[in-house]
């Protein structure tokens, strides 16, 4: 019963709404989650450029600061105290935790960003065109998504740069994205394949409109927010792979990123030694930027698809 | 239960087995990419580290020489081919008489149990709560408490390990740090043992499950929502079916189909993520063995274990594609 009364309110309420208001609580871009985690991120971004503008940033590097100093207001093993200096600690090759997060942090960002791109560019073209081209084409495409979904990346890329040694992240943002396009592409086939049959669609192809343009004039649009949780889940997936490959020991280790200072943290026991700052602000900090990642996720999932709007 | 439709069977296979090729060739070829031969650059690599290895050439001919490296390519490619096979994944270059084989065998059955329980809980936990979220009969301090514990989700269960490490193994001291099992205790299956290993095991599956079952809870969610609005549903509370009976026939049994194949789909980032949270507890899984071979330089283990792993990834998917049959009729009869 309960259930009935919801779903005809729903239409109603939104309908009787006045003329003026309806415009500006129906907008479905002003999700709470996506705001929230827009939010979370653009603060982020805040912080990090303050941090650029008043901090010393060359403290990120070794032997810029004393050892193993805790955060201000706490003590470390040694009962040695935090100095205003260094407020955030220091780690035990001597640099600051404070420059090495606002270093550290638009790095891991970065490969995410770069290996997200690629792999949605990727996906982008290949799904639209396995979607709407089908024949041998498809199959092949299936074939090879079905085949690098199922095979678990990290290993591969830990063959690769146990060959190729370290790398730079630019490097290490390219290989990912080997792997970050097949998500996307069967993501946006299967889109592109319930897309292809609506009235609209055929109407274009009935005028005869171009498939380029049928593709990315009349289906891509429609498809945006989609696209976009698709690029924010991909944006997730690459950091979480580039993070994971940082802590086996496979990051630039002159100017750390978040992922090798948790690498440095495990490697010099600072888990057993209670120095949680060193482990702790990375791991924080990523956990943020995931939870920030996943609300935007979240919210243009409920943008683009009014059901799950109407359930919350 | 009809029959497997042939079409299906036959494409799932045939990605499986594509998948191992894939697999192995990559394996195969990745080393041969790079600048130079793997032997040399792994003396290279030594040499670097210790400054000076006597008679480098040397070794590095003998090697080349023992490993085959001087046949062509299709030779070598081949005879590794039918040596993965055979089974045959060569020596550990660190551990000499320990074949690869050896030690991924004492380190595969604990991944997959690990993975396996945490499989077991996230997907039941998670499939529950979403199911519970979008029930219209579900208490409301539910719908508000299960929101509230899917504050990790996404969170990678690397970073969730390094937490729950130091809150309940260094501060709490509830869990031990490391390991599978203590050191006290004798394997066997005694009951002694058995509960040593759930308690070295419950942290490492805890960091798995706590940040993925909210992603199933809202992929459940999401279906749940599309069923309720379903004729059937309508048609369902008409004849008075009893609620439970509603919930579980009309709206978890079809709304566990997309789950079971995004599960498939899934694997691969699980098998990711627990290969990190073993490196994280220590636990003497594929995954510990992986960085004891990268510190090691062992380029043989590196290979064979990451192979051994990508194989039991797919074979799982390969499970999961046909167990689908038995739980969604509609398969066998539509033949996709």
């Amino acid at each position: 019963m309960a259930e009935d009364t919801k779903v005809k309110d729903a239409p109603v309420a939104g309908g009787t709404k006045k003329a003026g208001t309806l415009n500006r609580f129906d907008n479905p871009w002003l999700n709470w989650k996506f705001l929230t985690g827009a939010g979370i991120l653009g603060f982020l971004f805040f912080l990090i450029f303050l941090g650029y503008q008043l901090w010393d940033t060359n403290l990120a590097l070794s032997a810029r600061a004393p050892l193993n100093l805790p955060p201000l207001g706490f003590t470390n093993w040694r009962d040695q105290e935090g100095v205003p200096e260094h407020p955030l600690g220091t780690e035990n090759s001597g640099r600051d935790m404070l420059a090495l997060w606002i270093v550290g942090t638009p790095r891991t960002i970065f490969v995410g960003v770069v290996a997200a791109t690629v792999g949605m560019l990727a996906g982008i073209l290949l799904g639209f065109m396995a979607g709407f081209l089908g024949g041998l084409f498809d199959d092949v495409i299936r074939l090879a998504v079905d085949i690098t979904i199922t095979i678990p990346s990290l290993l591969v890329l830990i063959v690769i740069q146990a060959v190729l040694g370290r790398v730079d992240l630019l490097t290490m943002a390219l290989l990912i994205s080997l792997f970050s396009w097949a998500t996307p592409t069967r993501f946006i086939r299967a889109q592109v394949l319930s897309m292809r049959e609506s009235g609209y669609v055929q109407m274009a192809r009935l005028s005869g409109v171009p498939v380029r343009d049928i593709m990315f004039k009349e289906i891509m649009p429609n498809l945006l927010p989609y696209l976009g949780a698709s690029y924010i889940g991909n944006m997730q997936g690459a950091i979480i792979s580039a993070v994971g490959l940082e802590v086996l020991g496979f990051g630039p280790q002159r100017i750390p990123s978040l992922g090798v200072a948790i690498f440095f943290s495990i490697e010099a026991g600072a888990l057993f030694r209670n120095m949680w700052w060193w482990w702790g602000i990375p791991t924080v900090t990523l956990s943020v930027v995931f939870v920030a990642l996943l609300l935007i996720n979240l919210g243009l999932d409920e943008i683009a698809n009014p059901r799950l709007r109407k359930a919350s | 239960m009809g029959a497997f439709s042939i079409n299906y069977l036959v494409r799932r296979l045939l990605v499986f087995f594509l998948t191992l090729w894939v697999a192995a060739t990559l394996i195969f070829i990745i080393p041969r990419l790079a600048p130079g031969d793997p032997i040399s650059a792994m003396v290279a690599r030594l040499s670097q580290q210790a400054g000076f290895v006597e008679n480098a050439d040397k070794i590095i001919e003998g090697w080349k020489e023992r490993f085959g490296l001087n046949d062509p390519v299709y030779v070598q490619y081949l005879r590794f081919m039918t040596g993965l096979l055979g089974g045959d994944l060569g020596y550990s270059m660190a551990r000499f008489p320990s074949t690869v084989t050896e030690l991924v065998g004492r380190a595969l059955p604990w991944t997959i149990g690990l993975v396996g329980i945490a499989t077991f809980i996230f997907f039941t936990v998670g499939n529950l709560c979403g199911a519970l979220l979008a029930w219209n009969r579900t208490p409301r301090m539910v719908k508000v408490l299960i929101p509230m514990s899917m504050i990790f989700t996404s969170i990678p269960p690397l970073l969730a390990g390094l937490l729950l490490s130091y809150i309940f193994a260094f501060l709490l001291k509830w869990f031990p740090q490391t390991y599978s099992y203590g050191f006290g205790v004798q394997p066997g299956l005694t009951l002694d043992f058995i509960a040593n290993v759930i308690h070295h095991g419950t942290l490492p599956a805890m960091a798995i499950v706590l940040v993925t079952f909210g992603y199933w809870a809202l992929g459940m969610r999401g279906m749940m929502v599309t069923i309720e609005g379903e004729d059937y549903m309508i048609l369902a509370q008409a004849k008075g079916l009893k609620p439970f009976y509603v919930l579980y026939r009309y709206m978890i049994r079809n709304a566990i189909l997309p789950q079971m194949t995004a599960l498939a789909v899934s694997i691969g980032t699980l098998v990711n993520g627990v290969v990190l949270v073993e490196v994280i507890f220590n636990y003497n899984g594929m995954g510990t063995l992986i960085v004891t071979a990268l510190r090691e330089q062992d380029f043989g283990l590196i290979q064979g274990t990451s192979f051994i792993l990508i194989v039991t990834s797919a074979f799982a998917v390969l499970i999961i594609d046909l167990c689908y049959p038995l739980i969604d009729p509609r398969i066998s009869l539509e033949g996709r």
